[in-house]
């Protein structure tokens, strides 16, 4: 929802500090998850991780996520799906040259970026996505330690 | 500037040491001269002879000539046949690769093809929506992003392999650029933007038309300031511009084309004109001249869509390029090339040269 999405931002900061004890919440019961097995919890856990991020951050999971690199604001609500920073085309007003009436999500990226303490993120150059990850959870991915903060 | 070493038509220039591409516009950015680039209108048409005749209304006037890629998301010919075109008689070219309209393996494998006809910059781009352009129903792509493919190519480049991180044989040898728009919001940290560009692998950038010749000063200050202005990895920063034809087409411009910033003063000074036309050639001759004394500026992009010739003149008015003559086919005494150039660079030539 766009206008929780937009609040989300304003409290970037907040959701820095929740997602790296998310993080480490999810790294220390590795050893559990695994003893269940992430093939049969793939789904349900990305059937919540849909309807959390979803609701927080309009995610269109693309099984990458840069959240906390890109000031908790969702770079593929981005009409162009840019990860590295905003387009040419921006507005005057700050809308998006594709769709006017909404903001430039890396307007909001860069205000997110600096309410949060690792803001500098936003500078970490980052690589295409798998495709083939999209629909899949990054949640898991951070759990089998296969989540980076994209780029190099 | 003349190359001692200038080739046959349609074969590459030795590449000297601590360059990365074959071609003349590193050449003359390396060598700190001020460059001067212009872009080819692609004809709707598969006619060749259509291609070279919008070419040579820039002859001798300019180091490189880009082809756009579906500009304004409106369809034309290819970027990469305009580019195999005029490499094949000789012409510098900037291939511009939009991320808009191909997933990674075609840009790939087209970058390969280009290379291979002697196409040895490219200009990294995002490109426009698809909603402004004739195609408003296709399905916009965007596999990459303008810093992903930059990267990528340069991997393909100084790490001779794809994306995939299968090898390559022989690797494209490609000067890298990228666009700037430091005229549109954020303007705080366009300047870090650049620098995020210049750290994918760019060498040269184009930027946007500029009409605000104080934005642009103190984004070039800023630029300075992080340090891409120096070293052998120094950014080429082209400056973007162009001929308004008239107040109702620069108001016109500002409210439908994504991205041109134009301020209410140029409009004012092209309203208050007896001759709008002229007054914006005029215009643009003044900026040219303002840009170039601007610490840090290393050429012009000049683009004059339906103006072209118009370009010339203002070069000429502007003695911008000090003397020089740019390479034109036809230039050159036979007699004097480089017959060794093809053997020296270890190059198949890019085609049979008429």
């Amino acid at each position: 929802m766009y206008r929780v999405r937009r609040w989300a931002v304003r409290h970037a900061r907040a959701f820095e500090l929740l997602y790296a004890g998310l993080e480490v919440m999810l790294q220390r019961s590795a050893p559990l998850l695994e003893r269940i097995g992430y093939a049969r919890l793939e789904a349900p856990v990305a059937r919540l991780e849909r309807a959390i991020k979803g609701l927080l951050f309009d995610c269109q999971m693309c099984g990458h996520c840069v959240l906390s690199s890109t000031g908790m604001s969702c770079p593929m609500n981005c009409p162009k799906r840019l990860r590295n920073g905003p387009c040419g085309g921006v507005r005057e007003d700050g809308g998006c040259e594709v769709k006017p009436e909404m903001r430039c999500v890396w307007l909001d990226a860069w205000e997110g970026s600096q309410r949060m303490k690792h803001g500098d993120r936003i500078h970490v150059v980052q690589l295409p996505v798998d495709a083939s990850l999209e629909g899949t959870s990054s949640w898991l991915r951070v759990a089998r330690g296969e989540h980076d903060a994209g780029g190099r | 500037m003349k190359f001692d070493d200038e080739p046959v038509p349609g074969y590459s220039l030795p590449v000297l040491p601590g360059h990365v591409s074959p071609g003349r516009l590193e050449r003359v950015l390396r060598a700190g001269r001020f460059a001067v680039t212009t872009e080819i209108d692609p004809p709707d048409s598969a006619d060749p002879a259509e291609v070279l005749r919008r070419a040579a209304i820039f002859d001798g006037y300019v180091d490189a000539i880009n082809a756009t890629d579906g500009s304004g998301a409106n369809c034309h010919m290819s970027s990469v046949g305009v580019c195999s075109l005029l490499t094949r008689v000789g012409y510098a070219t900037i291939l511009q690769m939009s991320c808009r309209d191909r997933n990674r393996i075609a840009m790939q494998g087209e970058i390969l093809g280009a290379a291979a006809m002697g196409a040895c910059n490219l200009l990294c781009l995002t490109g426009d929506g698809v909603q402004a352009g004739d195609h408003p129903h296709a399905r916009p792509v965007f596999d990459l992003d303008s810093l992903s493919l930059l990267e990528m190519a340069r991997r393909m480049r100084d790490e001779s392999c794809f994306e995939s991180g299968r090898p390559i044989d022989s690797p494209p040898r490609v000067f890298l650029g990228a666009a700037a728009n430091p005229f549109v919001p954020p303007r705080a940290w366009r300047a870090q933007r650049l620098a995020k560009k210049a750290a994918a692998g760019a060498r040269f950038i184009q930027t946007q038309y500029c009409f605000d010749t104080a934005t642009l000063r103190d984004f070039m200050a800023e630029v300075a300031d992080y340090g891409l202005l120096e070293g052998p990895d120094r950014l080429h920063v082209l400056v973007g511009m162009g001929p308004l034809a008239s107040a109702r087409s620069a108001r016109w411009i500002r409210d439908n084309v994504p991205g041109i910033h134009i301020p209410d003063a140029v409009i004012r000074r092209l309203e208050g004109a007896s001759d709008q036309r002229e007054e914006g050639a005029r215009l643009c001759r003044d900026i040219l001249q303002e840009v170039r004394e601007i610490e840090g500026v290393s050429g012009a992009h000049i683009m004059a869509y339906r103006q072209e010739a118009t370009v010339a003149r203002i070069i000429e008015e502007t003695g911008v390029l000090e003397g020089r003559v740019p390479w034109y086919p036809g230039r050159d005494d036979p007699a004097e090339l480089n017959p060794e150039a093809p053997e020296a660079a270890g190059d198949l030539p890019a085609a049979a040269s008429s």
